[in-house]
């Protein structure tokens, strides 16, 4: 061996395990209101800070402050308030339907209900998102019947996806979200793809593309990026960081990069940081973002700071991997909370009204249960048909395939 | 001795070969601190320290790259893909890189790595957590393709597999992992330890690369299966009343040919059983060799039994899972022949 110093393997640790005490003292949040709000046109080399900061509008007092505060009227919070309500309550009970042998799996988007549902607020009909498992809320906001959301996850006789796919894998070209795959990051170019073709049309379609803070590691996430910069396609290329990818944390994926927002510069993509648990600073980011797509200024970064609360589905225990304390020690709060909270600030709600929402919510989601449950759950009632399973491979059924479904009884 | 499930005789083969082998590395995705989703790797950071088992990022390609490069440094890495589904990212490097460095470099460079995943269906995972994709690496010139069906096997077969100076395919069909699997979704789950092959021996053994073992001797027809297949076909041999020979194949690349020429001279009928989709499958690689080695014993033609040319479906499972019954029908149609 030679006089150099001897080499050694960097792995990076998350700060904390099970057995330790989460402590986010340490973790550097701007105050709400801090960060400046450029106009859409401005060079990405220009706001390359935002890219390290933490865009927020919700301050501890529930009050909407700073530049990027100005956007939604109090009706339209309210909406947004009810429908992340409606993602959770969605989410508890299909969970519930996974434990009780209803449907073999499920993901819920737990802590993370502001991102997809302000996101979609922001889009016009025609816009296609391109998401990932954890984008429900995408589809609630959308207006998508819940009773069909929850037949996909019963696979039963009236599943849009005919028992095809596995549950919380939906498809609503009609609703603007692309057939989701179990394959992690492939939606990514995927979606700039779209935004090109709408370029190349000269339409006024945008397009926004979703990735988890563990994927933007797959090659497709820099495959996405290194079109989107060099057509300057139309498209919103959103990160969800929710800190853990099942069982990996975020510095993994991260590895020395300050951010995954700071990703975007190395291909001259403008990057915005926001915090993902607040409702008003999310909306008036996608509004920005969507604003330059729209405006033919080109791809825009957004790594959405959350936390994921939950497990990462019914087959994961992330007391395995993570302290338990780490959830609510986690330093930007509840979505939900923090909208009800501002709102309650405005006079435009209160803890009644709150109930009574609750209630109705769940009211509307039981409802639909019900009905998902008349048209057969996994293991019981009616199902999506075996013959099914020969349909669509291709447009027109080749012989071998007739054969084949002949050969299998249907 | 110690009886172990198909996760447990893998971890036990890591934890051997790490021990041997100071140049034997372990990482994949959530394999490092939690042990692995299916927790093929638990324990095992903690017992080598994180230079030698890591998490990775979520990065098939990055994943076998890196193993590649590790192996022309001189170490034999042995990585996880999460599930076989998740190969595809990683196919360019497998396909153009592993399999030929040997050959391209004229011996100068090698890739000794061993590439493990879940493979097959049985779990509701659909499409993408259920493809057995064995004939995309048996079709490539340069992989060692193994896929074992028990405990015994397995960890003989993955120490094997890590002192093996050539890449290697390990396919661990994900419904065995925790017990014997006959296609009778609906009767209770049957444990490993009930099961002879569950007997693993402490310490290092080896089942070479390249042997197939008959699983239960017969003299009306030969079965050609592994991976789940094998414990279908015994059900179907079980539940017809057919004489079957039952041939665990064990490895696919390179395939003993001998066992089945044996066995298929004297049983002189052949139905070959596996869980991927048909057309192009293995069994054609199969139905081909036997037809070539076996013309003049043959009595009846040889029939596949397989999954249907169909993405796997969630719900249909069971209508796409070739089932005892779908099986033992074949078994009737070959000796009616």
């Amino acid at each position: 061996m030679s006089d150099h110093p001897r080499l050694s393997l960097r792995v990076p640790e998350p700060e904390f395990r099970p057995g330790t005490k989460p402590d986010f003292s340490g973790v550097n949040i701007p105050r709400a209101g801090s960060v400046r709000r450029p106009p859409v046109d401005t060079a990405p080399e220009e706001i390359r800070d935002l890219a390290y900061s933490i865009i927020r509008v919700l301050n501890r007092d529930g009050e909407a402050v700073g530049p990027w505060a100005d956007s939604l009227s109090g009706d339209a919070l309210q909406v947004g308030l009810k429908t992340m309500m409606k993602v959770r309550a969605y989410d508890t009970r299909m969970q519930m339907a996974q434990r009780q042998g209803k449907t073999s799996f499920y993901m819920q988007c737990t802590g993370e209900e502001a991102i997809a549902c302000a996101f979609q607020t922001a889009l016009e009909p025609g816009d296609m998102n391109f998401p990932t498992y954890r984008q429900q809320g995408l589809l609630i906001a959308s207006g998508y019947p819940l009773v069909d959301m929850m037949c996909q996850i019963y696979s039963n006789s009236r599943d849009p996806m005919k028992g095809r796919q596995l549950p919380v894998m939906y498809s609503s070209k009609a609703h603007g979200f692309f057939s989701i795959s179990g394959n992690l990051g492939t939606q990514y170019p995927q979606a700039v793809g779209w935004a090109m073709a709408s370029a190349i049309k000269g339409d006024t379609r945008v397009a926004a593309g979703w990735i988890g803070d563990g994927s933007t590691a797959e090659s497709d996430f820099h495959s996405a990026l290194v079109f989107a910069s060099t057509y300057k396609a139309p498209v919103i290329l959103n990160i969800v960081n929710n800190q853990w990818a099942i069982s990996t944390f975020q510095g993994i994926a991260r590895g020395g990069s300050g951010t995954f927002a700071a990703r975007g510069h190395g291909f001259g993509i403008p990057a915005l940081r926001v915090d993902g648990n607040d409702y008003l600073a999310v909306y008036a980011v996608a509004k920005w973002a969507i604003e330059r797509a729209r405006s033919n200024l080109g791809p825009t970064l957004v790594e959405y700071v959350t936390y994921r609360a939950a497990a990462h589905s019914t087959s994961d225990d992330p007391s395995a991997y993570r302290p338990k304390e780490e959830s609510e020690a986690w330093p930007l709060g509840d979505p939900i909370e923090r909208l009800k909270n501002h709102l309650i600030v405005r006079k435009l709600w209160s803890e009644e009204r709150h109930t009574q929402a609750l209630a109705e919510v769940e009211a509307e989601v039981i409802a639909a249960q019900k009905e998902a449950e008349s048209y057969g759950t996994l293991h019981s009632g009616p199902k999506a048909s075996g013959r099914d399973m020969f349909v669509d491979v291709f447009k027109d059924m080749p012989p071998h395939l007739r054969r084949q479904r002949q050969e299998a009884g249907y | 001795m110690p009886t172990m499930t198909m996760i447990e005789a893998i971890r036990d083969a890591h934890d051997v070969m790490m021990a041997r082998d100071d140049n034997v590395v372990v990482f994949g995705e959530d394999v490092g601190y939690f042990g692995g989703v299916f927790r093929c790797t638990r324990g095992l950071q903690q017992k080598y320290g994180r230079n030698r088992c890591f998490d990775t990022p979520i990065n098939e390609s990055g994943i076998v790259g890196t193993a590649i490069g590790m192996a022309a440094y001189g170490l034999r890495p042995c990585v996880e893909i999460q599930f076989a589904d998740y190969m595809y990212p990683a196919y360019d490097q497998l396909v153009s890189e592993a399999a030929r460095i040997r050959h391209r470099s004229a011996n100068d460079f090698s890739a000794p790595i061993t590439v493990r995943m879940p493979t097959g269906g049985g779990i509701f995972g659909a499409q993408t957590h259920s493809q057995s994709p064995e004939a995309l690496f048996t079709h490539v010139s340069g992989l060692k393709t193994v896929v074992p069906s028990n405990p015994y096997d397995a960890k003989g077969l993955l120490i094997a597999a890590i002192e093996t100076d050539d890449p290697v395919i390990f396919l661990e069909p994900k419904r065995l992992y925790n017990g014997p699997f006959d296609g009778h979704h609906e009767r209770p789950v049957v444990p490993w330890a009930k099961h002879p092959l569950s007997e693993v021996p402490e310490g290092y053994y080896t089942v070479p690369l390249g042997s197939a073992s008959v699983r239960r001797p017969g003299a009306a027809l030969t079965v050609l299966a592994y991976g789940t297949m094998v414990y279908v076909a015994e059900a179907a041999a079980a539940e017809t009343g057919i004489d079957a020979e039952i041939i665990d194949l064990r490895t696919l690349l390179p395939l003993d040919t001998d066992t089945i020429v044996a066995s298929v001279e004297k049983t002189r009928r052949c139905v070959i059983v596996h869980e991927a989709t048909r057309t192009s499958g293995f069994g054609a690689e199969l139905s081909a060799t036997v037809q070539e080695l076996c013309f003049y014993h043959l009595e009846a033609p040889i029939i596949r039994v397989t999954g249907w040319d169909t993405p796997y479906p969630h719900a249909q499972e069971w209508a796409y899972f070739p089932g005892p019954q779908r099986v033992g029908e074949a078994f009737k149609r070959v000796m009616e022949a």
